[in-house]
């Protein structure tokens, strides 16, 4: 909302200036967004009358006129705007002068004396275009001040307004504001009754009383559609940002903005019979004056006559019913549309307007009757014409009630934390022209009209703090019972974590949840993902099952940049869908955390020979996350990965997350250089770890034995190992896999596994016989159970 | 016996010429090894009369003693000296870079959330999280927005195709509703139910996309809810973490009037920094206010015996004021050269 500062105190005028007017306004929640002077700051420009205009003897661009400033005397001066022209009126900036700090003084202009400048719109900051020098009314008083003259003392404040404050989408409502949080006197416009000069009526129709419970109109015959607009209200209208049209718009425009109620008028003559206010037939058409054809939604509210349907209520009007600079005979509509029946419509057929923007927030209801008056005595002063009676159709019981609402001190108290005396709560509310009783420490106030955002005893504190001021409530440091968290020791926090992941050289990076449809495909054989309906792109059309898709994006996109080493992870939800999924029904949302790794195991170096990342450096990554608690890892294929290197991770039985080099196709198709390694898994496994226990150690030596074991080129390591252990005597403390070979000594498509055994007790020193029968019995086991041979 | 002295003084001379240790121990065995000039002497002493041989076995024995001690010093000389050559030898580039393994780093916003979370557990704040794809109910119902909100729409919420009131989450708002109606379960069977802390910190989106706009960003939820929860208490906690944040006890903080459905009297939150390249402008930088009754009741709280107050920030705004950074969508892009800046 765009207003003139001079219209405002027009209405209501505190001992405040420009700026403080602002702040004040943007401290009781009407944010002043912009606040602008209308013209640049300029002293000593008159209106001035050119007499004479010739063209310059030196320069073909310029001319030299003769003009009347009201200086005694013609004053000569050089002008090269395009229009100089004798007889006009225009701006004239006398011989000392300033504007905007760039000084006027007499001059030679190519040999010809000039005492002054002519000016345009531009020059004087009152536009940031101009063809020309400034053309002011025939009218304009010569000698005149322009400052004066034009009003451009003048700020233009455009707020923003929040949506529950529709109250405030008009001069008269920023008024009513002001007075209150200043206390300062209020004159709002007159609205008299206009009598009736004829006895001319519609009638009007309420069909819909719920959508609709009042409709005014009048008609008004005889008016000049083509008299001008008066400069004083074109010039409100252009400061609030409102073109202007022709004068019957222009009334309806200037009066929606300084009431607050939109106003229509059809062109009577248009009209046949009865006016119904009614939602639509099936099939209709209406064509608005904006040119667009629409067949209204069955709930949307139409303006029509016995014949057709003219306009959407409260939204725009119709094109053939609309008044043109030909109509006579005007019939003026003034109405309250319930804000449900508006809200969203105008949106919904992909425009909008001013009327809809008000009605859909609220407009007064009790208002029609003052703004039809307002309007029909403006028509009248400017466009002549006589005025017929106002029909009003109303449905009392349908208007908005206004129910008194329950204050309480104490509740004031608890809320904002500050104590308030009645005296001062009840003098804010009179200020607010609530109606106000008192009942013992109670108020019941009933709100007015205008103000829709009054229901419950919170708005009223609101108001309360809104006119208190929220800056003259105090900032009391944390007070409460004091307690402290659980720290579970067998819990880690995300951020612990994260810790962990970047002290291995991986860089968090965060990247969208919606992804292109092909990455699920591709990388997680998901040819059913969860879709947006309303996608902003295609490529962003899919909620992603993985983050995987996102880290090889963040490779290509470093690839690009030069940089050929990246390591990268991410914490963030996934989605699918999953009939059991919990907390909202049918969506699986688990936070997974993957990490890739791509390019040089270390950064560039100069003292060892540099090599690529592998799946056994990045495994070590994993193994690190999850330590001290050991997982398990199963070859399984994925379709993001090479079939041979990727592994399936199991913590206690349970499929955590995988792990594998990025398949070669990818590879290729991404132009990744060399093959990334990369994990994903659930981030609640990492979130658990063990508490310790302290185990005794032993005073006794330890005895470590190797064992050699020849298996298939295909046997997995660690299904041996677990073997091992299984059947391990209690005098095993460990067994460790420490060597792997194949070739000479190892028969083809075989390979030799060496174990480290470590053995010992707590409480002696261990016999070598029962070392010996430990090592046969895993040899033993390895030989008749898991398919090895001890190596010759 | 000027014959042992120069004994001694040839012994010196015949050790200090020796450039080794096989060198010093060749001439050790002419002084001292078996034939040596001392050892004959010595065997020549029982020859002499017992009271000579009583001075002469005395003066070659102080004869023997110099010459040891010389021995030992330059053996210990030609040690030093071999082990001043070896440690030349393996001298370092101390100047060249260590190797090895780099380090990694956080998310500028995940960094800015850590503080966001360590400043509010400083004063029993717990850190709570919720779905991304969140309900109607949860988004828009229990947080009061009317039924036909704009923000409702499909221009501002991303809708799931074939969901039937599912979206995802315009705010981190529903947190708020999910941990109050957790808070009562987990204290359904006490008389006055503790105080809820809590801030909800997570990823948010909105049909949005430009400069300044992701269609994905970071919110930051925070609710405290008790006995005397007052607009007073939220001040004062707001302001507190602000200056915190910013490490700015001058930090100008003001809260102005504003609307939410959430919310009420509500407020936004501006801050205007006393130095810097933003110093003295007031920058929009949170919303808040005390809870709304109604949304008190869709928590399962009794609006009439608790309350409390609700805020929700930005993180990636805060962290674009905090870094210096201008462009939102910087965050969103992975590149290194950017992320490695916030290591």
């Amino acid at each position: 909302m765009q207003f003139s500062e001079l219209w405002l105190r027009s209405f209501v005028s505190p001992a405040l200036d420009s700026d403080a007017l602002g702040h004040l306004l943007t401290m009781a929640g009407l944010e002043v967004e912009e606040q602008d002077g209308v013209a640049a700051v300029f002293s000593k420009v008159v209106v001035a009358q050119i007499v004479e205009a010739e063209k310059h003897p030196n320069a073909d661009k310029l001319r030299v006129c003769k003009v009347d400033a009201g200086q005694g005397e013609l004053l000569q001066i050089v002008c090269g705007a395009p229009n100089a022209a004798a007889g006009l009126k225009i701006p004239c900036a006398l011989v000392g002068a300033d504007l905007a700090g760039f000084g006027i003084k007499a001059a030679k202009l190519r040999g010809v004396e000039s005492f002054g400048m002519l000016c345009s719109a531009k020059e004087l900051g009152t536009s940031d275009e101009s063809s020309g020098l400034l053309v002011l009314p025939e009218d304009a008083p010569i000698g005149m001040d322009v400052r004066e003259y034009l009003s451009l003392d003048d700020t233009l404040f455009t707020i923003k307004l929040t949506p529950n404050r529709a109250d405030c989408l008009s001069l008269t409502g920023i008024a009513r504001e002001v007075a209150a949080l200043t206390a300062s006197p209020l004159t709002l416009p007159a609205c008299e009754p206009v009598a009736a000069a004829h006895a001319d009526v519609r009638a009007i129709i309420l069909d819909a009383p719920e959508a609709c419970p009042r409709y005014s109109g009048r008609i008004i015959r005889g008016v000049n559609a083509k008299a001008p607009t008066p400069e004083w209200m074109k010039q409100r209208l252009a400061r609030s940002g409102i073109r202007s049209i022709s004068a019957l718009v222009d009334v309806t425009n200037y009066v929606m903005l300084e009431l607050g109620q939109p106003l229509h008028a059809f062109d009577n003559a248009k009209l046949n019979g009865a006016i119904h206010v009614r939602l639509p037939n099936p099939g209709e058409q209406v064509l608005l004056l904006n040119g667009q054809t629409i067949t209204p939604a069955a709930d949307t509210l139409l303006i029509a006559d016995e014949t057709r349907a003219l306009a959407l209520a409260g939204v725009m009007g119709g094109e053939d019913s609309g008044i043109t600079l030909d109509t006579t005979d005007l019939f003026l509509e003034s109405a309250f549309f319930a804000p449900d029946v508006i809200a969203g419509r105008a949106r919904a057929y992909g425009f909008s307007s001013d009327a809809s923007y008000r009605f859909e927030r609220g407009v007064d209801f009790a208002l029609a009757g003052q703004a039809m008056e307002r309007a029909t005595r403006l028509i009248l002063d400017i466009c002549g014409g006589s005025a017929g009676p106002v029909q009003e159709a109303l449905a009392a019981d349908k208007l908005p009630a206004r129910a008194p609402i329950r204050l309480r001190a104490a509740r004031v108290r608890r809320v904002l934390g500050i104590a308030l005396t009645a005296d001062c709560v009840a003098g804010m509310f009179e200020r607010l022209n609530l109606t106000v009783a008192r009942d013992g420490e109670d108020f019941v106030v009933t709100p007015p009209s205008y103000r829709f955002d009054l229901e419950i005893e919170e708005d009223l504190i609101e108001e309360i703090a809104r006119l208190h001021g929220y800056d003259n409530i105090p900032s009391v440091p944390p007070r409460g019972p004091i307690s402290m968290l659980p720290r579970p020791e067998a819990k880690r926090d995300t951020m612990f974590i994260r810790r962990l992941v970047a002290g291995r050289e991986y860089q968090e990076v965060i990247n969208f949840a919606f992804v292109d449809e092909a990455w699920e495909k591709d990388f997680c054989g998901n040819a059913d993902p969860v879709r947006l309906a309303n996608p902003i792109a295609s490529q962003m059309s899919v909620m992603r099952s993985s983050l995987i898709g996102g880290l090889v994006a963040n490779v290509v996109t470093n690839r690009k940049r030069q940089t050929n080493r990246v390591r990268v992870f991410e914490i963030g939800r996934c989605f699918a869908r999953d009939a059991a999924g919990k907390p909202v029904d049918g969506f699986h949302q688990p936070v997974r955390l993957a990490a890739l790794a791509a390019g040089f195991v270390r950064p560039e170096q100069w003292a060892e020979t540099s090599r690529n990342v592998d799946f056994f450096d990045v495994k070590a990554d994993l193994e690190a996350l999850l330590f001290p608690r050991v997982a398990e890892f199963e070859r399984a294929a994925h379709p993001a990965l090479h079939p041979g290197r990727s592994a399936r991770v199991l913590l206690d039985g349970r499929a955590i997350g995988f792990i594998g080099e990025l398949h070669p196709v990818w590879v290729q198709r991404h132009e990744l250089g060399t093959a990334p390694v990369l994990f994903e898994i659930e981030l609640d496994v990492l979130l658990d770890t063990v508490t310790p226990a302290y185990q005794e150690l032993s005073r006794f030596p330890a005895v470590t034995r190797d064992l050699a074991l020849v298996v298939d080129q295909d046997a997995a390591a660690a299904i041996l190992l677990k073997g091992l252990q299984a059947v391990a005597p209690a005098i095993v403390q460990r067994i460790e896999l420490f060597d792997q070979y194949q070739g000479k000594g190892v028969e083809p498509n075989r390979k030799s596994l060496a174990f480290r055994v470590v053995m010992q007790e707590t409480q002696r020193t261990l016999e070598d016989v029962e070392v010996d029968a430990a090592m046969a019995a895993l040899t033993r086991h390895a030989e008749e159970n898991l398919g090895a041979k001890l190596r010759a | 016996m000027d014959q042992l002295d120069q004994l001694v003084a040839q012994a010196d001379a015949d050790f200090a010429a020796a450039a080794d240790g096989a060198a010093l121990e060749a001439a050790k065995a002419c002084y001292l090894g078996k034939g040596g000039s001392l050892t004959e002497l010595l065997k020549g002493l029982g020859k002499l009369d017992p009271e000579t041989r009583k001075t002469a076995g005395a003066e070659i024995n102080k004869a023997k003693t110099a010459i040891e001690s010389l021995l030992t010093a330059r053996r210990d000389a030609l040690q030093q000296a071999a082990l001043e050559v070896q440690l030349a030898a393996e001298a370092l580039d101390v100047t060249l870079p260590g190797r090895g393994a780099g380090i990694g780093g956080l998310h500028p916003v995940v960094r800015t959330l850590e503080r966001v979370e360590q400043l509010f557990r400083s004063i029993g704040f717990d850190v709570a999280e919720g779905p991304e794809i969140e309900t109607d109910f949860y988004n828009f119902t229990a947080l009061n927005t009317p039924a036909n909100h704009p923000a409702r729409s499909m221009h501002d919420t991303f809708y799931l195709e074939n969901g039937d009131g599912v979206m995802l989450r315009t705010h981190t708002s529903p947190v708020q509703i999910r941990a109050m109606q957790a808070h009562v379960e987990a204290y359904k069977d006490r008389d006055t139910m503790p105080e809820l802390r809590v801030i909800a910190p997570g990823r948010v989106y909105r049909v949005d996309s430009d400069a300044t706009h992701s269609p994905m960003f970071h919110q930051v939820e925070g609710v405290w809810i008790g006995e005397s929860v007052s607009f007073a208490d939220l001040k004062g906690v707001v302001a507190d973490f602000l200056r915190r944040f910013f490490e700015s006890d001058d930090l100008q903080v003001r809260f102005r009037p504003s609307f939410f459905p959430f919310t009420e009297p509500s407020a936004e939150i501006d801050v205007a920094f006393m130095s810097g390249a933003l110093k003295g402008r007031w920058l929009e930088i949170a919303g808040c206010g005390m809870m709304h009754p109604n949304v008190l009741r869709y928590g399962g709280i009794d609006p009439e015996r608790y309350t409390g107050f609700a805020f929700g920030m930005g993180p990636d705004r805060l962290t674009m004021l905090r870094y210096g950074v201008n462009d939102l969508r910087l965050f969103f892009e992975g590149d290194l050269r950017f992320l490695g800046q916030f290591r």
